[in-house]
């Protein structure tokens, strides 16, 4: 069962960091053509598996509860992160993230950078599809490599990693446009949770906490985020609407 | 330098991102879930408990931040 929730999570939270590269790759790729692309995506592929197969081990070598602590710690930081925005975004307080629209901004840049010459290595693509495929793979790379350690279970993290990586590539191969209408929002929303709650759960034992019911523990942890979730979204609506109806009394 | 104060950078956003009090909550979570381990009451619920708190606390900054008046 908590593997089955790991992986799902792993998952989740690769394919929303691939979503996000993919848009980048394709604006690029469309504009400015898909050779130097492909070597920029390539060349970035090849960085981040060095980085996991450096980072892997050395993780996985330090002793289980100072690995759990710590890697909780992470995971907590990060999850309250995306918890906070998703919570923002879906009360109202922050636009929602419009792959589109990052599509669009990223097209519109690179039509302007300087055009280069019929069959010279163009530069510009290929450090911008570099960048975007490290950046977001660093992340994805990050959460492989916590969980793995964390669980002691490499296989079953690369292997939820590379199943949101065939997903995201056979669609956008597929559509060839940005995966607007990929429910990023919700999914990072949902990842978010997760995210917290495995953090709490492995940071508190890692710092010697023991948990009523042991692995049991991560779904009462999960219910109890996403209910304390949905309450502050409904807060902090409320807020809002309270405070347009006293500008409204005071016009 | 540059690069290496870029990597620096892309942890420390990735890490901490918009509100360092999220990671502070999260760290004083764990450290006080750790305190109470070691003592005889149950510390299971110290953690999500901070969490919560600290959740809430970045939450109602953000909507009173977002809420100012630019103008006024």
């Amino acid at each position: 069962m908590h593997t089955v929730v790991l992986a799902v999570a792993a998952f989740f939270a690769c394919a929303v960091e691939m979503v996000e590269a993919l848009t980048i790759v394709l604006a690029v790729g469309v504009t400015r053509g898909w050779r130097s692309v492909r070597l920029g995506v390539l060349a970035a592929l090849a960085t981040l598996a060095v980085v996991v197969a450096v980072l892997g081990p050395a993780l996985a070598a330090l002793p289980l509860d100072i690995l759990r602590a710590v890697v909780g710690f992470l995971l907590l930081a990060l999850g309250l992160q995306w918890m906070r925005k998703a919570i923002l975004r879906t009360a109202g307080y922050l636009p929602l993230h419009d792959e589109q629209k990052i599509f669009d901004r990223e097209v519109a840049d690179a039509s302007a950078a300087t055009s280069i010459g019929h069959g010279h290595f163009d530069w510009y693509a290929f450090t911008l599809s570099f960048k975007g495929v490290f950046l977001e793979g660093l992340e994805v790379a990050f959460i492989v490599v916590t969980f793995g350690a964390a669980h002691d279970d490499f296989p079953m993290m690369i292997g939820a990693a590379t199943a949101a990586l065939v997903t995201v590539l056979a669609i956008g191969a597929v559509v060839h446009r940005p995966l607007s209408r990929v429910p990023e929002n919700s999914m990072k929303f949902g990842v978010g949770i997760m995210l917290t709650t495995f953090g709490t759960f492995w940071g508190s034992e890692g710092v010697g906490v023991s948990w009523p019911g042991a692995d049991g523990a991560i779904l009462g942890l999960l219910g109890a985020y996403t209910s304390v979730a949905f309450a502050l979204i409904r807060w902090l609506q409320r807020r809002d609407a309270d405070r347009l109806d006293t500008v409204g009394q005071g016009a | 330098m540059s690069h290496v104060r870029g990597f620096g950078r892309f942890w420390w956003d990735f890490v901490v991102g918009d509100d360092w009090r999220l990671a502070a909550g999260g760290l004083v979570a764990l450290v006080t879930a750790g305190l109470v381990a070691n003592t005889r009451v149950a510390a299971w619920w110290v953690a999500p408990a901070i969490v919560i708190v600290t959740l809430v606390a970045s939450l109602g900054r953000a909507g009173r931040v977002d809420r100012r008046d630019p103008h006024g």
